[in-house]
């Protein structure tokens, strides 16, 4: 079941294509800011308000990086693994992380405080290493600084 | 020296509101093009300038727009800028989005007038959350003042303007891709042709612009063509955004006349390499072009030249390989990447890419062999253009068949010695 | 036409259609996976890659996808240089880094197109040295199994089943090499073409899995071509044996009927040939004890032939050949239709409407060329599903027009997605309930029987005056007969469908009105009718009084004897009436396949041949007489067709010798000597002196294994193979190797090419007509329209009588068939008897879905649980039709309903 606040927030994606199925990608965001991830019951719910099989829509779901079909921590980092960062020492960073959090690449922490994942070039290349915790773009990072970021999030 | 693009941007002042932005001379270019040009006169305008593509593929603008049919009263038409930047060393968009989104909504609604859309799009990828906010409040101001919606001063000319985010993934940048995206569907290639221009968003008429190219359209329709070609000393129109990343001692991102030579740019802007590193090659415009090295430095950053030279000017923005970074790691870190971001469509790509990559992490690795660098160069010779449905996997075989022939000694060090010598 | 050079040398070709059906048209081996003739082209699998140049000098050239290139005058291409050959290797290589290597316990192994490809690039090394990525496989439900590892991610199984045939539930998921063709999750696909999946896969990822239950290599059985029993749309097939089990069906090219699909009744509804149920032995209920063998069968059916007064009872699942043998055993006067009293009334309108000229009865492939289509009474996924398949294509083809005209060819499927997006051909729909086809349709009606016949009165009218109109229609239904009307007359191809399936008179007659309206001279418009069974239209061609005039004859002691052919008459009779008829009878002789009721009456039975074991000809509902052919001789010699059986108890009757009996093969030409409505079915194949360079037709491959050996358990020494007298084909390997004509074509095979992509080597141009033209010859007569006649029969409109329902028989693409219901997998997904009623009227009766409500219907009383259907008319009541668990009904049929004490 979609929520009233979805629906509505939905709606309005609908009303600004053509056709229904056209705002299912809006549609998957919306559901994933109110809940975190999307889950089966999610998915079916939101292809039957876009009048779309489960199937249809999780095909596009499934393509996307950035749409959660498993269950995600309360935070989510994503760490920049192409090139620049590559050069400027990333590896380090990550490496620091598991230290930290204890889990690697794909994984969430048993009290799902965070998620680690891996993300293409966030373009900010020129303050390499760079990583994103929710909306926060953390540039320059060193291995020092890493431990008072996180504690930002709970 | 004029900076067109950046002179309303400051590292130390957040983004103009329309009312400051107008103040210096904002929307400027709507007034004219909307009260006292055709559209077809402003096409020919940009066209005139000969302002090619920034998105990588540095085609004609006017040209492209020149091939929407114009003679269709009623007919939907799109508009959209390509604020996809997912391209990796890229950063440059993220500026101009950023730093004053603005003159981007005045160069669309120039545009959209140009091909007569009266709907548009920004397609902005999903990290740039600041500059998502900044877009959201500058479409809202430009609506309140009037320079969207109906009757833009009282032209007779609608445009509706949405921003659309994007959910990840680098295909989303391709322009086919990014109408699929648009659409709500797998964002996977289409075919050219027919061109977007014929038949793009829902089967519509569509241009799809890069932001950069889009943020030139002010200047060019203000101060004509003929101040835009002049802005730069070579062989390509206006100024450039460049970027270096990597381990130079000022890495960032500078406007500054097209044909600007590598070594300018690196030793002047960026102030030369980081004590204790030198210099080996670079991707003189993101990851899909080819490197160039130290015979290169005094290449001049256009399209020609860099093309002469062996390689793309791409995206402009110029990622550093230094001594002390093992360029098979560097590719092989390239090559994930592409097959990562692979839609899974063609067969060369979906397949190819994660052999590529397999097998340069194995070399990575000193589980390398002697035939591995056979099978890297076929792949390189047959994922080339053509070959492959749409751009990404010919971009993504550049930094490598580049690769193997510059440091193909470090290769068979890797498969000699059966280990990195980085590591 | 146009020259294009290939590797030098010039050919005329076909401009604007793709380089890569023309370099197959004439003959180059280009290997493919994602193109599909049917499909058209999207340039996803890069395998057809072929050399491009400039001009002639240039030659350097560019590799280009030969699918996605348009055929233009004075191209130069070259399928052989070395670069584009290399190129199709790598392809290949490519593909098979993730490949299981399978083959051996592949179901698709030698009839697999991957295989094929392979061999033809030339790729036989794997350089690939690392860990292959996996899948897990989905249960798919009864018909499709899924092995996801063998995917090559061509994009045909989604292609097909969304695009092209309106699937739901399979999808792609996922991306980059990780992509994944399946469900959402586990579960029984829903679409009723889900088994060409195990044709369009081509590689092992589908596959048909009744055949996995008995599983033999295409080359090891042994193959006839055949004619779909399972509907009246005729679609050609064919079928498979080995160890006398009929083993697998699948579609045989026709362009004018299915092309190259069949529906999944069609496909897997074939296990009643090796059913249980099978009648195995002659027996003589009279006699105590039981008696069955083929002596005392003969000395019995003797005494009653000669002294008996004996008459014939048709059917409409029986060939033309046997009901005629019938006929002239029982003689003309005695020979009557076994269908019901409404059924023969629908076909006795449609044939008059048919047989008269004024409109075209248009085949399948017709149809899907149609640009608007209206549709009054039927339910086509589930009473002729391949015609729905046709609509829809029709629909999804008619907005290709206007992609012409900005430059997109009509076989590229990749652009006219993106132009097309959503729109979509005309469609009007009238049906009692919601309908599958909704979805595509621009205006659906829900009504009753009599009230959807009044809006077609109302549209005929609209278009020609003289068509009668009916009083007092309803605002809302005028305008948009109005609107219907307008819309099919601006159509340059109209196409009206109606049919049998509700059982309704008036619906023939308005959509003949229509039809006869919309024609002109220039115009014929296309009226397209929906028959019960399979050869119902032949019976009705074949013309004959009633059963109910048989039992008026047998009570007033015309005949005392029955001879009862292929037909189980309690399936369209009501119970009471078909034991009336029985009980006049002294002896009631019946030729049957299965055990039924009637079979169950019978004094005598006697087992015949199904369409398996026999050869025949038959009449599809546009009028195409089409030949099946035997596919194997029966280890069982009782399982003889019918029409031999028949044949020969004409010596039984007239004191005839044996050997003055007609040769078998006969029967045709004599029927269409007596019977001039049939001339031309006679040419529907080569009769049995057909041969080539003297030979027959083989109907095994020429690899086919183990003939020596398969039946040494029994006897060291190999059994003679049977001969087939009847036919220009051979029960072995041996014969002809060259391609025979269309209508004898067992299989499709040519070297190189072992799977049923092969078809390509056997059309005239690929894609269109089988060489020699395809097999069938449509009966109905081109008249010139003379003048317009115009039936006037309005119902009244529907009132709901007090305290009862009209009641609807609603048919069940799984279930309401006679003979599929014995495949498992079938009868699982039949649905479960319900009384589907309004909204409005369960609320009246108090009841909920899935509620029992009482029905009572003619003398039968049954508890249904309710499923409630909103867009039902009040007043209307449905039920399964011919659902095994419901008794047959007279039609049309009132019944009360009532909530059970
Ligand atoms: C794989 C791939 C990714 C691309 N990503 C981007 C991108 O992120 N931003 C962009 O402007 N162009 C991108 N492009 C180029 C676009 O397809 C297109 O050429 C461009 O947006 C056109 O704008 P322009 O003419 O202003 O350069 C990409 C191309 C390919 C093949
Ligand atoms: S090259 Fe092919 S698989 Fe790769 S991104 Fe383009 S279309 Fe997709
Ligand atoms: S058949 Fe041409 S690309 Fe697949």
């Amino acid at each position: 079941m979609l929520s009233p606040d979805e629906i509505r927030k939905i709606n309005h994606e609908i009303a600004l294509v053509p056709v229904r199925k056209a705002a299912c990608i809006e549609a998957l965001k919306i559901v994933q800011q109110h809940r975190g991830w999307i889950s089966d019951d999610s998915l079916r719910a939101i292809a039957a308000y876009l009048e779309m099989s489960a199937e249809e829509l999780d095909s596009v779901a499934t393509f996307y990086n950035l749409i959660f079909r498993k269950p995600v921590g309360r935070n989510i980092i994503l760490m920049c693994d192409s090139i620049s960062c590559y050069v400027m020492g990333y590896r380090e960073v990550y490496e620091k992380l598991q230290v930290l959090l204890n889990i690697r690449f794909g994984e969430t922490t048993p009290d799902a405080r965070f998620t680690l994942l891996p993300n293409a070039c966030l373009g900010s290349c020129d303050h390499a290493p760079v990583l994103m915790i929710n909306e926060d773009t953390y540039r320059g990072l060193t291995i020092e600084k890493l431990e008072e970021i996180l504690q930002e999030y709970k | 020296m004029e900076m067109p693009l950046t002179q309303h941007i400051s590292s130390n002042r957040p983004a103009l509101h329309l009312k400051d932005y107008t103040s210096v001379g904002g929307y400027q270019s709507v007034h004219k093009a909307l009260q006292s040009l055709t559209p077809q006169e402003v096409t020919k305008m940009v066209q005139d300038s000969d302002l090619k593509g920034r998105g990588g593929a540095g085609f004609n603008t006017g040209m492209k727009w020149s091939f929407v049919p114009m003679n269709t009263t009623g007919q939907t038409k799109y508009l959209i800028a390509n604020a996809d930047e997912m391209e990796p060393g890229t950063f440059k968009d993220r500026l101009l989005l950023e730093g004053n989104p603005h003159q981007l909504i005045e160069g669309m609604i120039v545009s959209a007038y140009a091909i007569q859309a009266n709907i548009s799009y920004i397609f902005l990828r999903w990290a740039y959350k600041k500059a998502a906010r900044l877009i959201q409040t500058a479409i809202h101001e430009a609506y309140a003042a009037g320079y969207l919606g109906k009757n833009i001063l009282g032209s007779g000319f609608n445009l509706e303007m949405h921003l659309h985010t994007g959910v990840g993934r680098y295909i989303c940048g391709e322009e086919t891709a990014l109408l699929n995206a648009l659409e709500g569907k797998r964002a996977t290639p289409r075919t050219k042709p027919p061109f977007p221009q014929v038949s793009g968003l829902f089967g519509k008429p569509t241009i799809v612009n890069n932001v950069e190219t889009l943020c030139n359209i002010p200047h060019i329709v203000n101060n004509g063509p003929d101040w835009f070609r002049g802005l730069s000393p070579g062989s390509d129109a206006g100024t450039k955004l460049y970027g270096i990343s990597g381990r130079v001692n000022r890495p960032g991102l500078w406007e500054l006349p097209m044909g600007t030579t590598m070594r300018e740019l690196i030793e002047t802007h960026a102030g030369g390499m980081k004590k204790d590193f030198r210099f080996r090659a670079a991707l003189p415009g993101g990851a899909s072009t080819d490197f160039l090295v130290e015979e290169h430095l005094d290449v001049k950053m256009d399209y020609q030249s860099v093309s002469a030279a062996g390689s793309r000017l791409g995206t402009g923005t110029m990622i550093i390989l230094d001594d002390q970074t093992c360029p098979v790691g560097f590719i092989h870190n390239l090559e994930h990447f592409f097959a990562q971001e692979s839609c899974g469509w063609c067969t060369p790509c979906r397949e190819g890419l994660p052999w590529t990559e397999k097998i340069l992490l194995s070399i990575e690795n000193g589980e390398g062999r002697q035939e591995d660098l056979d099978l890297l160069a076929m792949h390189t010779r047959y994922m080339g253009p053509g070959n492959t449905f749409c751009a990404l996997a010919p971009g993504a075989m550049e930094p490598l068949q580049s690769g193997l022939k510059y440091f193909r000694a470090d290769f068979e060090r890797h498969i000699n010695e059966k280990n990195c010598p980085w590591r | 036409m146009a020259i294009i050079y290939i590797d030098h040398k010039a050919y005329e070709v076909t401009p604007g259609k793709n380089v890569l059906e023309t370099c197959l048209t004439l003959g180059f081996n280009l290997p493919y996976f994602c193109w599909h003739p049917a499909m058209g082209s999207v340039g996803a699998c890069r395998q057809c890659a072929v050399k491009l140049f400039k001009d002639e000098e240039d030659t350097k050239g560019r590799i280009v996808m030969s699918c996605m290139e348009m055929v233009k005058e004075g191209m130069f291409l070259s399928v052989e240089d070395p670069a584009a050959k290399a190129f199709r290797a790598q392809v290949i290589e490519w593909l098979m880094t993730n490949h299981p290597h399978d083959c051996a316990v592949c179901d698709e192994g030698g009839a697999c197109h991957l295989q094929d490809m392979t061999v033809m690039t030339g790729h036989t090394y794997r350089r690939f040295q690392y860990q292959k990525r996996s899948y897990k496989n989905q249960y798919l439900g009864p018909f499709i199994h899924h092995e996801m590892n063998r995917c090559i991610q061509c994009y045909r199984c989604v292609r097909f089943y969304k695009d092209y045939a309106g699937g739901k539930d399979l999808d792609v998921f996922a991306a980059h090499n990780h992509v994944y063709f399946g469900r959402a999750e586990d579960g029984i696909l829903e679409n009723e073409f889900s088994g060409n999946l195990a044709e369009v896969c081509p590689t092992g990822v589908f596959t048909d899995k009744t055949l996995k239950a008995h599983y033999t290599r295409k080359w090891d059985m042994t193959m006839a071509p055949s004619i779909c029993q399972h509907c009246s749309l005729g679609c050609n097939i064919i079928a498979g044996e080995r160890y006398g089990e009929l083993r697998q069906i699948t579609s045989r090219f026709n362009a004018e009927v299915n092309g190259y699909f069949i529906c999944d009744r069609g496909r897997f509804g074939y296990e009643f040939v090796n059913s249980k149920n099978r009648i195995q032995q002659p027996l003589i209920r009279t006699k105590v004890p039981d008696t069955n063998d083929k002596q005392n069968l003969y000395q019995h059916l003797k005494k009653i032939l000669s002294t008996h007064k004996v008459m014939g009872i048709a059917s409409p699942r029986a060939s033309l050949e046997a009901n005629f043998a019938l006929r002239q055993l029982v003689g003309s006067t005695n020979f009557y239709h076994g269908i019901s009293e409404t059924e023969a009334r629908l076909m006795r309108s449609i044939l008059q409407t048919l047989g008269s000229g004024q409109v075209q009865s248009p085949s399948l492939k017709e149809i899907e060329a149609a640009d608007a289509i209206l549709i009054l009474g039927e339910d086509l996924h589930n009473s002729a599903p391949m015609m729905a398949l046709a609509v829809r294509q029709a629909i999804r083809k008619a907005p290709f027009e206007a992609a012409q005209q900005i430059g997109i060819p009509s076989w590229h499927d990749a652009a006219l997605l993106g132009f097309t997006q959503d729109k979509k051909g005309t469609l009007f729909i009238a049906y009692p309930t919601k309908t599958k086809l909704d979805e595509l349709a621009a205006n659906t009606m829900h009504r009753a029987p009599d009230d959807i016949a009044r809006i077609g009165y109302a549209i005929a009218n609209m278009l020609n005056p003289l068509s009668p109109s009916p009083e007092d229609i309803g605002q809302d239904d005028l305008k948009l007969a109005k609107r219907i009307a307008g819309i099919i007359k601006q159509a340059e191809r109209p196409l009206i469908i109606c049919g049998t399936s509700l059982c309704h008179e008036a619906l023939i007659k308005a959509a003949t009105n229509i039809a006869v309206a919309l024609g002109t001279k220039e115009k014929k418009a296309g009226l397209s009718f929906v028959v019960p069974e399979c050869n119902s239209m032949g019976l009705a061609m074949m013309e004959a009084p009633s059963l109910m005039q048989a039992a008026e004859a047998l009570k007033k002691g015309e005949a005392d004897t029955l001879i009862v052919l292929e037909n189980d008459l309690y399936r369209g009779t009501q119970k009471k009436d078909i034991d009336d008829l029985f009980s006049y009878c002294k002896e009631l002789i019946v030729l049957d396949h299965l055990h039924n009721e009637t079979t169950g009456k019978a004094s005598v039975l006697i087992p015949v041949a199904t369409f398996a074991e026999a050869e025949g000809t038959m009449v599809n509902n546009e009028g195409r007489a089409q030949r099946f052919f035997q596919v194997f001789d029966p280890k069982n010699e009782n399982f003889r067709e019918s029409w031999r059986w028949l044949d020969e108890f004409k010596q039984f009757k007239n004191g005839v010798n044996p050997e003055d009996l007609a040769a078998p093969g006969n029967l045709i030409t004599t029927l269409v000597a007596l019977m001039p409505q049939f001339k031309g079915a006679e040419t529907a194949a080569p009769d049995a002196g057909f041969r080539i360079n003297g030979q027959k037709i083989p109907r095994e491959p020429h690899r086919y294994s183990g003939r020596t050996a398969m039946l040494a358990n029994i006897n060291v020494s190999e059994p003679k193979p049977s001969e087939d007298q009847n036919s220009a084909l051979s029960f072995t390997m041996e014969g002809y190797r060259g391609m025979p004509p269309a209508p004898l074509t067992p299989f499709f095979w040519a070297p190189g090419w072992n799977s049923g992509q092969s078809v390509n080597k056997y059309q005239e141009e690929v894609g269109g007509a089988l060489q020699g033209g395809n097999p069938g010859k449509k009966l109905f007569p081109e008249i010139p329209v003379a003048g317009k006649t115009f039936l006037n029969d309005i119902p009244p409109a529907f009132t709901p009588l007090p305290g009862e329902w009209l009641m609807l028989p609603l048919s069940h693409i799984f279930g309401s068939e006679e003979l599929s219901i014995y495949t498992p997998g079938i009868a699982e997904r039949a649905p479960r008897p319900y009384l589907a009623i309004s909204k409005n009227d369960a609320k009246r009766l108090k009841v909920l879905d899935e509620e029992i409500l009482q029905l009572q219907l003619q003398d039968q009383i049954y508890q249904l649980p309710v499923l409630i259907k909103e867009e039902l008319p009040d007043g209307l009541a449905g039920i399964p039709h011919h659902i095994p668990e419901l008794t047959a009904i007279a039609w049309p049929a009132n019944g009360i309903l009532t909530k059970p004490k």
